[in-house]
């Protein structure tokens, strides 16, 4: 249990470094970061809150079903 | 057909999804395709311990990194617009599209984003074997992505595998292994992740030739452009072989598509493939729709008029009788939902069959004009063309830099430099035509014979896709400026060979 518990440490210790050491290496990856950061925010906190809400959203599972189905019997020839 | 539904706006969404998806486009095939080449590389460092190879792969794995960073998460917008524009088609799909972007989302995803953090940051601080593996781990991480994006659209071009539920209003997956493994999946797969590669080979190919102009880099530029060429040259004779096999799935099951790529109005037997204007190959249609000669290929008017004889044996039905079973299906579905709500099950279950015995026309109740059945026949006849055309060229193209580096005069033949170079943009242009060819070709509908677009959107106004497109458009365009300025700048820079 005991040399369980080291090996986990130890493994945990050797991934954060690794990312630490990583992280703090790279030159271009910080402008590629910044980037990514800026574009997900846009994504996920501007266009996702105030432009692409889902359309069903608020609606229970019977009143999706009730309300496609009426679309999809309404707009037929 | 528009009668509730405002045909800008269908348009408008159109464009919309067609902007995310093209520009979502422009950064998977460079991602796959520079995948395998520095894969390669990075393999022939640990066979030859050779440190040229290792800062040659480094090199292309920073571009791969630029690209990278700057599609990710592109494609989910996308996904955005399922919701909001497309919320009908959401609904109606189930979990035949959940599925495999879950799929994708899940373990593709995750697959790529750990291996990437070893492939970049693992350098001296884990064993070259497993570096190694993490590289190649990457690019199949990104391919097995690109497997299930694919998985979904070919259920769009050939719904297979599921069972409509009146009471759910959605498909149901019953065969998962149909949806998967869909012969029109498969071959997609293969005809989009070679095609790939060759744009991964050009780009390698035109940035080497770069350096060969400026006279730089003239050991690491001669050795990439030579792995290159060989990756595209067998990737291209692949894509063309793909590229046929998926046409015979187009004759197969969206023959409307096929004749609108060769803007053939009148079918008959002994077909001829035109290549432009009045030339054509004799016979050499009727071989790529039927494996024959003389088999028969139905144009735009015989689609619409039916009255031939299926590859089956059957007849082919008309538009209008299309109609008449699409109308008829959605009444049952009418019939069906009335029927639940006052609890007359005898009712319900005759209302299921007959939906099922016209489910498979479903869609055409909500085509008045058969004309609307007939997509754009200009635009997929010349992107048609531009793609074939550039898929032949790519060959020449990998076959004359394999030939000049085997007589040693690479380096030398500035008129190839300059071609290499001029080359990137054509091969985008490959790629993103036949996109349009296979979903222009698929219109009006979102799912084939199921579902047209006009049933498939959500009611927006006009106003708020203009908006959203815009928006879309803008920030698109500084992302790609941004990018382009990035590649340029690490491009300029070099590779780093002092340690070679």
């Amino acid at each position: 249990m005991y040399e369980e518990n080291t090996m986990l440490k130890r493994a945990f210790i050797f991934i954060w470094e690794f990312y630490r050491d990583g992280f703090k290496s790279m030159t271009l990856g910080r402008t590629l970061w910044f980037l990514i950061l800026i574009k997900l925010f846009i994504m996920f906190f501007i266009l996702k809150i105030f432009f692409f809400s889902p359309y069903l959203k608020g609606k229970t599972t019977e009143e999706k079903q009730e309300y496609v189905s009426g679309e999809l019997i309404n707009r037929a020839n | 057909m528009f009668e509730s539904i405002d045909g800008a706006m269908i348009d408008w969404s159109r464009a919309q999804f067609a902007l995310t998806a093209m520009y979502h486009w422009l950064f998977v095939p460079l991602t796959l395709g520079l995948a395998v080449i520095m894969g390669v590389m990075e393999s022939l460092y640990v066979i030859t311990n050779n440190d040229f190879w290792k800062n040659a792969a480094k090199f292309w794995m920073k571009l791969f990194g630029i690209n990278f960073a700057v599609g990710v998460a592109t494609g989910l917008i996308l996904e955005f617009q399922f919701g909001t524009n497309w919320s009908n088609y959401s609904w109606f799909v189930g979990d035949i599209f959940g599925a495999p972007l879950a799929i994708e989302g899940i373990v593709a995803f995750f697959m790529e984003a750990t291996f990437i953090a070893v492939m970049f940051f693992g350098w001296n601080k884990v064993g070259r074997g497993f570096h190694l593996a993490s590289t190649w781990l990457t690019g199949l991480g990104a391919t097995f992505s690109a497997w299930w994006i694919l998985v979904a659209n070919s259920w769009m071009q050939y719904p297979v595998g599921m069972v409509f539920n009146p009471e759910t209003v959605r498909n149901e997956m019953v065969n998962f292994f149909d949806v998967a493994f869909s012969p029109v999946a498969v071959t997609k797969f293969f005809h989009t992740v070679l095609s790939s590669w060759i744009v991964g080979a050009v780009f390698v190919v035109g940035v080497s030739a770069w350096f060969l102009m400026r006279k730089r880099e003239k050991e690491f530029a001669l050795a990439s452009m030579k792995i290159a060429s060989f990756i595209g040259l067998f990737a291209a004779l692949i894509t063309a072989f793909t590229g046929d096999h998926s046409a015979y799935q187009v004759a197969k099951h969206q023959p409307m598509k096929l004749a609108a790529m060769e803007a053939l109005y009148e079918g008959g037997t002994h077909e001829g493939l035109t290549v432009v204007g009045e030339l054509k190959i004799p016979g050499m249609l009727s071989v790529l729709a039927t494996r024959n000669m003389e088999g028969y290929v139905p144009g735009i008017n015989n689609i619409l008029l039916g009255n031939y004889i299926l590859p089956d044996g059957t007849q082919a039905l008309s538009v209008t009788e299309k109609i008449q079973r699409g109308d008829k299906a959605i009444a049952a579905l009418a019939d069906f939902r009335e029927a639940k709500e006052e609890g007359r099950e005898s009712d319900m279950l005759q209302a299921q069959d007959v939906l099922d015995e016209n489910m498979s026309y479903f869609g055409y109740g909500y085509i008045d004009n058969p004309n609307d059945l007939v997509p754009n026949v200009w635009l997929l006849f010349w992107t048609f063309r531009i793609m074939v055309g550039l898929g032949m060229y790519f060959i020449l193209f990998f076959a004359m830099i394999l030939f000049l580096a085997w007589r040693h005069k690479l380096s030398k033949t500035k008129w190839m430099h300059w071609i290499g170079l001029w080359s990137i943009p054509l091969a985008y242009i490959a790629s993103q035509t036949g996109w349009i060819v296979a979903e222009v070709g698929r219109q009006p509908w979102a799912i084939q014979d199921l579902l047209p677009v006009n049933a498939a959107i959500s009611k927006l106004s006009t106003g708020e896709v203009q908006t959203t497109f815009f928006i879309f458009l803008i920030l698109f365009t500084v992302l790609l400026i941004a990018e382009i300025g990035i590649m340029v700048k690490a491009i300029k820079k070099g590779p780093d060979m002092a340690e070679s």
